[in-house]
């Protein structure tokens, strides 16, 4: 008796997960196998894909230092565009804090908006502004004298990191915004009671409180940007490739699957490591914050 | 002359006067609490004095020097909060050395000092936890060694022991008065805890919806409530409605079927307020009849119905048999335990 009880309650989770557990497998673990299994087979112009296991593809990306280049630029992107993101989102995450309440969730809101809007549109808006002798800004600026030849934007990777860091910043401002809300509201009077002066309060005490935050803030940013693709594509069109556009590239242009899935499976494994590992130091350094 | 001294002080948030007409002078070395309900403006009144609040009117000298002139960080008091507000990425060691460093106190003095305030807190060996892995109790006593190791020429405490259960809180009472009796640093604390107050204080400043009710002692508070809502506040109390009569002579107070020799002063209706402890069952007085009996230990309660409306009297537990509920009984007080107000108050 107890032991057929004992039996059903010991499958019922695994009944109920059960569901879950074979969608997940399905549209997630066994697609990105047969990515992974696809990167070793072979491809040629005239003879398509042939199921066969070879290095190839892994030999090309690690011997052609066209892939170096372009993984380079994904991660210096990745990493322009997180600490961007860091250094305007972690001041404006406190300044939005110290709002009172109904500024606040106005300004919530604009932070908030780039997500709203499609990114096709976000990013063409970008086009508008500098793009070119057309660009808004650049047609001001240089009518005004202040410029003699356009601000290069589009095209350019610092015109990649600024699009991108335009997007991205509601993940850091809320991040960071989680963390000030854990700080205890009289902090900063105890701090000023002892004799610290407002920068002081600011480095010694906000800081190491809210660094949590924007390290996750940090790695969210990061992943997001090292594998962003509509942003880098329309920016830096076909000149400047990164990873995810290389590999939309190489899948739906050159039709070479595997090496575009190859592309694919280092970046997800380079993410993979990255973020795991910072995490990981970062749970470590802070642990007295976290608890 | 006083030490630190308030002078009809006012805050006002917009058209609400959150405190008015806070006049007070506090001798060095006291110890004084703020007592009052929560909203009645005792933290606003502890803030303004940190600093964190300017006020409305008023000014608030220290030593005779205009304190709202001084900026908060080079006021040099120290206080503790309700949160404790300890910065939970230092170590105990850290927290308690900062007010230090920000005095750039050198660095082998400021170890002796730390070393020093924790062991007076009872928390030698405890430099290197963090507050987080303390208890509530081992908290408070790292806030406490933090506001007073900078010396400060006033400690403000706002609620610092609400936090805790009531075993702990009586220990840190006995503890924080030892200490403040030790180092003699003036004390503000701020409480709604009436038993708090008048175990740890020289004189009690109860307040009420922002003004100053009474400023006694905690005996004088207890024994001659200044207004009708001291003596509700502080402890159990009854009114009865009661008159003096000064038509006959020798003119008399009565209340119902008690009465006595009328004060000078006051007649026609009044109120008289007397502590359940000093109310006793007699022979003669107010007719009463017990409706409940609480056994309390050391102590009986007694819920009664009275003449005048609902009594409490408190009875010490001495061994001797006591009126059951029902029973009939008088209620009789000697007139020196009553405090006898005009009727309004």
């Amino acid at each position: 008796m107890s032991t057929a009880a004992e039996e059903r309650s010991a499958r019922a989770p695994w009944a109920l997960t059960a569901p879950a557990l074979m969608l997940f497998v399905g549209v997630l673990l066994i697609p990105l196998a047969m990515t992974v299994m696809l990167s070793f087979h072979d491809w040629g112009q005239y003879k398509g894909i042939e199921p066969v296991f070879i290095l190839k593809n892994w030999r090309e990306i690690a011997t052609d230092s066209y892939y170096a280049e372009m993984f380079g630029r994904t991660f210096r992107i990745a990493i322009l565009t997180t600490l961007l993101t860091a250094v305007l989102g972690a001041p404006e995450a406190y300044i939005l804090n110290r709002m009172s309440g109904r500024w606040k969730s106005f300004f919530l809101l604009v932070i908030l908006g780039p997500l709203l809007i499609s990114v096709v549109a976000r990013t063409l808006g970008w086009a508008l502004l500098f793009g070119g002798n057309n660009g808004l800004v650049n047609k001001l600026m240089m009518s005004a004298g202040l410029i003699r030849s356009p601000i290069p934007f589009m095209f350019t990777e610092t015109g990649m990191v600024v699009a991108l860091a335009h997007v991205m910043m509601p993940f850091m401002v809320l991040s960071v915004w989680a963390a000030l809300q854990r700080l205890d509201p009289q902090i900063e009077n105890a701090a000023l009671s002892l004799g610290a002066s407002p920068v002081t309060i600011i480095r010694r005490i906000i800081m190491p409180q809210i660094m949590p935050g924007v390290l996750s803030g940090a790695i969210i940013v990061f992943s997001l940007s090292a594998s962003a693709f509509a942003t880098p594509a329309i920016i830096g069109g076909r000149r400047l490739k990164v990873a995810a556009t290389l590999a939309y590239d190489e899948f739906l242009n050159t039709l070479d699957w595997p090496l575009g899935a190859a592309v694919a499976t280092l970046l997800l494994v380079a993410l993979v490591l990255i973020v795991v590992g910072s995490n990981a130091l970062i749970e470590r350094r802070y642990a007295e914050v976290f608890r | 002359m006083a030490y630190l001294e308030l002078d009809r002080v006012a805050k006002q948030f917009g058209a609400q006067t959150v405190v008015d007409d806070f006049s007070l002078a506090v001798g060095k070395g006291e110890f004084i609490s703020f007592l009052g309900p929560s909203g009645c403006g005792k933290t606003t009144t502890l803030q303004m004095i940190a600093g964190f609040l300017d006020p409305t009117r008023g000014v608030i000298r220290l030593e005779g020097k205009d304190l709202t002139a001084i900026h908060p960080a080079k006021r040099g008091l120290g206080i503790v909060f309700q949160s404790y507000a300890l910065f939970p990425h230092m170590t105990a060691a850290e927290n308690v050395a900062f007010g230090l460093e920000m005095r750039k106190v050198a660095r082998g003095e400021r170890a002796e000092r730390v070393r020093a305030a924790l062991a007076m807190v009872g928390l030698a060996g405890y430099e290197d936890r963090h507050p987080r892995r303390m208890s509530g109790g081992q908290q408070q006593r790292v806030a406490l060694a933090r506001a007073l190791v900078i010396k400060p020429s006033v400690l403000l405490l706002d609620e610092p022991l609400s936090n805790l259960d009531a075993k702990l809180r009586e220990e840190m009472q006995i503890e924080l008065r030892q200490i403040q009796r030790t180092i003699g640093t003036t004390t503000i604390l701020v409480t709604h805890d009436q038993n708090e107050a008048m175990s740890l204080s020289d004189r009690i400043v109860v307040m009420s919806q922002g003004r100053i009710e009474q400023i006694a002692t905690p005996q004088e508070t207890y024994e001659r409530p200044a207004s009708a809502f001291v003596s509700q506040f502080l402890g159990k109390t009854n009114d009865f409605a009661a008159t003096i009569d000064r038509t006959s002579a020798p003119a008399r107070l009565i209340a119902g079927s008690w009465s006595a020799p009328a004060p000078a002063g006051l007649s026609g209706p009044v109120t008289v307020s007397i502590r359940p402890e000093r109310i006793g069952f007699g022979d003669a007085g107010l007719t009463a009849k017990i409706v409940t009996r609480i056994f309390q230990g050391n102590h009986w309660l007694f819920q009664c119905e009275s003449e005048c409306g609902p009594a409490i009297v408190i009875r010490q537990n001495d061994g001797q048999s006591q009126p059951v509920e029902g029973e009939a009984v008088r209620l009789a007080w000697r007139p020196e335990d009553m405090s006898v107000r005009g009727a309004s108050a």
